[in-house]
């Protein structure tokens, strides 16, 4: 079901960094080269939640596979990029950038908030939950808030006593007044510093509006979730929202079944928890979220986890998706693998197209560097 | 002894060290400037004050783990007696830059910032060979798999991008494909040998080994130059050049002096002071490439002596600058790690620059995460007046008198964070803000307090953030 409201609608993203194992996470569960290629790390058939008779959902993911099974959510296969990088801080920066083949600086949302919000009206346009801001947010002059605790975030937090706090914040707020006509770089700290202000004073009373009935994990991305959900129910005409997985928390080299049954259970309750709390408020029809990581992983395990790999998936959900398969699930025959690995099938760039066209109402093209071939999975 | 050799002084330390407390201030400025630098370029001449034999029974980690590596550097960083010898190390790793999410064995990195530390201020001839010849490097950058019949042209490129020519000078380009060919092919066999796997026992290093067997020792022409070129031919032919001059003295200048452009705008902008990269290359030839010459020109002159706060404080500047401020961990005790981690949350982690490239500097360092992060950090730690360097600067204001004026209150606190300047309208600000709350008595109960305060309000200003 669509809004009318093309304004409001909001994109939420959730990072996995450290390359998500997609064989673990969308099975092939009755393929002989997945029993072949992992003799140890693999899910056990018997257990995985069947989408159909090639492919599951790992078990722990049941939460999201009851999204999946009212048809929200788009499982995008074998997405990636041509010549795959198996570096976690390159290949993070090619999908934050869409620059595959040099240092970008400018993020694809950082991009897309300057085009939602061009005169600058809402500081609140973009707003990261975690510490530092990921390349992915970032773009010259585009302020976005970067909140490491909803409940505690502001600026000069340190300074005890609320009179103290207020008076302290006052005075910052006129020793970063925008300047014109000192250096470009005092500008650009003077801009970046009473943004980060006026984003913090509003965003603390974002906890206070919110009232719900969910419980959500006690787990990071969980938290996280949960405060996506309160600024975006805080109604601050927040458009774009992100968070990550902490950090590389995906990358499995070792002892990956424990990890990664964990990882997944965490994400999808959050996830679930996420939504349950939004269509509890009846607010769930304006919210996308993407759900990706910057690499798959080997096809072969090495004894004890997989090493870096790519062909990986991602993952669409909300009430305006189009659920379904999107893609193809790549082979696993040693003969189609692209240097050893999972053939992506799809470019990522087309995806993130598809979410800045037919959900933001933007033009992709000069947010993602060209024209790539768009998904059907906004309805 | 007069103020402005403080301030000289603490700018010095800032800029070859990572700051001073004001006592430690004033026993550098004792010593005279020239002096000063001269024990600062030498840095073999102290003993650098880090027991490492006890340190390593508290921090086991330092030896084992990934984390531990960056760790101990910072604790390095903020305990050595040898400021500009971690400096340069600093320096170096930002330019040779390898990544610990691309190493087989992290503790390969940390030989690597030993030999930063080691022949950092030598000569940039024997530095280049050195890198060429790390592990971590080797590794990095694929001369591993670069063969005689095969060859990988990844070191051999950034070699001359990154580490000694750049891509181009004065509008021209330095070198030429033909150019990276012959180089990589020159470094055919410079190699690493396999370390014993990682499972069971643990990380093993690897060593580096030359095999002649995987060298192409035919004839090469590189730079305009002919012969059976091996590595340190090209070595000794990259030194030679007039662009090798100007990218190292303009790589000081940017991180000695004042924020210059980014790196790949460096062939077609000019340097912003000619006359001083010019003294600088001078320098490099006058003394065979030797960095600490090139320092003593820098640290001595007047372009440096006057470039005062055009810098934007790296991430490390500012956590290492803000522990040797307050004077926290200069013992063992747990939170290491977090202070690491605020470095990261900055922009900036250690034995991980984003790419090859390092890191951007300067305003880039600044963005409305990284900006709030270190105001709040900063402030959180000058808040508390629990640490000896915080409480050093209460008790240095409280014995100037039975009472402080707000302008004094002010001053003081500027001169004794390391002598900060403030715009008329900004210290007046904060002069009218100290005025709120009355007379300022030294022996009040709450002079700690309102000292703290004042600090935390100054570490919060636009000024505060260079150094």
């Amino acid at each position: 079901m669509m809004t009318d409201h093309q304004k409001d609608r909001v994109l939420v993203v959730l990072q996995l960094s450290g390359g998500n194992d997609a064989l673990n996470t969308i099975v092939p569960y009755t393929n002989p080269l997945y029993m072949d290629n992992r003799p140890v790390v693999r899910i056990d058939p018997e257990q995985v939640l069947p989408i159909d008779d090639s492919i599951g959902f790992n078990p722990a993911m049941a939460p999201l596979k009851a999204l999946w099974d009212e048809g929200q959510m788009a499982i995008i296969q074998g997405i990636g990029y041509p010549h795959p990088n198996r570096s976690h801080f390159r290949s993070m920066d090619i999908w934050h950038t869409c620059e595959p083949d040099k240092v970008g600086d400018e993020g694809w949302l950082g991009r897309a908030i300057r085009d939602l919000d061009p005169n600058k009206e809402n500081v609140l346009t973009g707003v990261n939950f975690g510490r530092g801001l990921p390349r992915a947010l970032a773009a010259p002059g585009v302020p976005v808030a970067s909140v490491g605790d909803l409940e505690t975030y502001g600026v000069l937090t340190g300074i005890e006593g609320a009179d103290q706090r207020s008076e302290a914040l006052e005075l910052f707020s006129k020793m970063y007044a925008p300047l014109v006509g000192r250096s470009l770089v005092k500008e650009y700290i003077s801009q970046t510093g009473s943004d980060a202000l006026g984003g913090a004073d509003i965003l603390s009373t974002a906890p206070q509006k919110y009232a719900s009935s969910v419980t959500y994990g006690s787990n990071t991305v969980s938290q996280y979730m949960r405060n996506i959900a309160q600024v975006y129910l805080a109604e601050l005409g927040t458009r774009v929202l992100y968070t990550t997985a902490p950090y590389n928390s995906f990358d499995t080299h070792a002892s990956e079944l424990a990890t990664h049954t964990r990882l997944w259970r965490e994400v999808s309750g959050a996830v679930s928890d996420f939504y349950q709390d939004l269509k509890a408020h009846d607010a769930s029809d304006n919210v996308v979220l993407l759900m990706f990581t910057e690499f798959g992983r080997r096809v072969h395990d090495n004894g004890s986890g997989t090493d870096h790999g790519s062909g990986g998936i991602a993952f669409v959900i909300g009430d305006a998706i189009q659920g379904g398969l999107y893609g193809e699930y790549p082979s696993l025959d040693p003969s189609q693998l692209l240097e050893g690995d999972l053939h992506y099938n799809n470019d990522f760039r087309g995806t993130y197209a598809t979410l800045l066209e037919r959900w933001l109402g933007l033009d992709a093209k000069p947010i993602v560097g060209g024209s790539f071939e768009q998904l059907d999975f906004i309805s | 002894m007069a103020d402005n050799d403080i301030a000289l002084m603490a700018h010095l330390m800032r800029r070859a060290g990572f700051g001073a407390p004001y006592e430690a201030l004033q026993a550098w400025a004792a010593k005279g400037y020239e002096a000063a630098v001269e024990e600062l370029l030498h840095p073999k001449n102290q003993p650098d004050g880090i027991d490492m034999d006890v340190m390593e029974r508290y921090f086991i980690e330092w030896r084992e783990l990934l984390a531990g590596g960056t760790a101990y550097w910072t604790w390095r960083m903020i305990n050595s007696q040898r400021p500009l010898e971690e400096k340069i190390a600093l320096f170096w790793h930002g330019i040779l830059c390898t990544g610990h999410t691309k190493c087989e064995n992290p503790r390969q990195q940390l030989v690597e910032f030993d030999m930063f530390r080691r022949l950092g201020l030598g000569s940039f001839r024997d530095i280049l060979l050195e890198i060429s010849r790390d592990p971590a490097m080797v590794f990095y950058l694929d001369n591993c798999m670069s063969h005689k019949d095969a060859i990988n042209e990844n070191y051999g490129r950034e070699l001359l991008e990154l580490f000694s020519m750049g891509v181009g000078m004065d509008g021209h380009p330095n070198y030429t494909e033909d150019d990276v060919k012959a180089c990589a092919r020159a470094f055919t066999g410079w190699t690493i040998t396999n370390a014993i796997p990682r499972y069971p026992y643990g990380r093993y290093s690897s060593r580096f080994i030359y095999n002649a067997a995987d060298h192409d020792d035919g004839e090469k022409t590189f730079l305009g130059e002919t012969g059976r070129f091996n590595g340190e031919d090209i070595i000794n032919i990259i030194v030679k050049q007039p662009a090798t001059a100007r990218f190292i003295s303009r790589h000081l200048y940017n991180f000695f002096i004042a924020d210059d452009v980014q790196v790949p705008a460096w062939q077609d902008t000019p340097p912003p002071d000619p006359e001083a990269i010019r003294m600088l290359e001078e320098a490099y030839f006058a003394s065979n490439y030797e960095i600490r010459a090139m320092l003593r020109v820098l640290f001595n002159a007047d372009f440096f002596k006057k470039a005062r706060f055009t810098k934007v404080k790296s991430p490390v500047e500012t956590v290492v600058g803000t522990m040797r401020l307050v004077g926290d961990f200069t013992t063992p005790k747990p939170g290491l790690p977090e202070i690491v981690a605020e470095m990261r949350y900055m922009g900036q982690e250690l034995a991980n620059p984003p790419t090859v490239e390092g890191w951007h500097t300067g305003k880039e360092w600044l963005d409305s995460g990284t900006l709030v992060e270190r105001i709040n950090f900063t402030a959180d730690q000058v808040g508390n007046v629990n640490l000896p360097g915080v409480r050093a600067i209460i008790d240095r204001l409280a014995s100037e008198g039975p009472t402080l004026s707000a302008e004094r209150l002010v001053q003081g606190c500027l001169e004794l964070l390391g002598h900060y300047e403030l715009p008329e309208d900004t210290f007046n600000m904060l002069v009218a803000h100290a005025q709120k709350d009355g007379e300022l008595r030294t022996d009040a109960e709450n002079f700690s307090r309102r000292v703290a305060q004042m600090l935390q309000l100054i570490v919060a200003t636009q000024e505060y953030l260079f150094a």
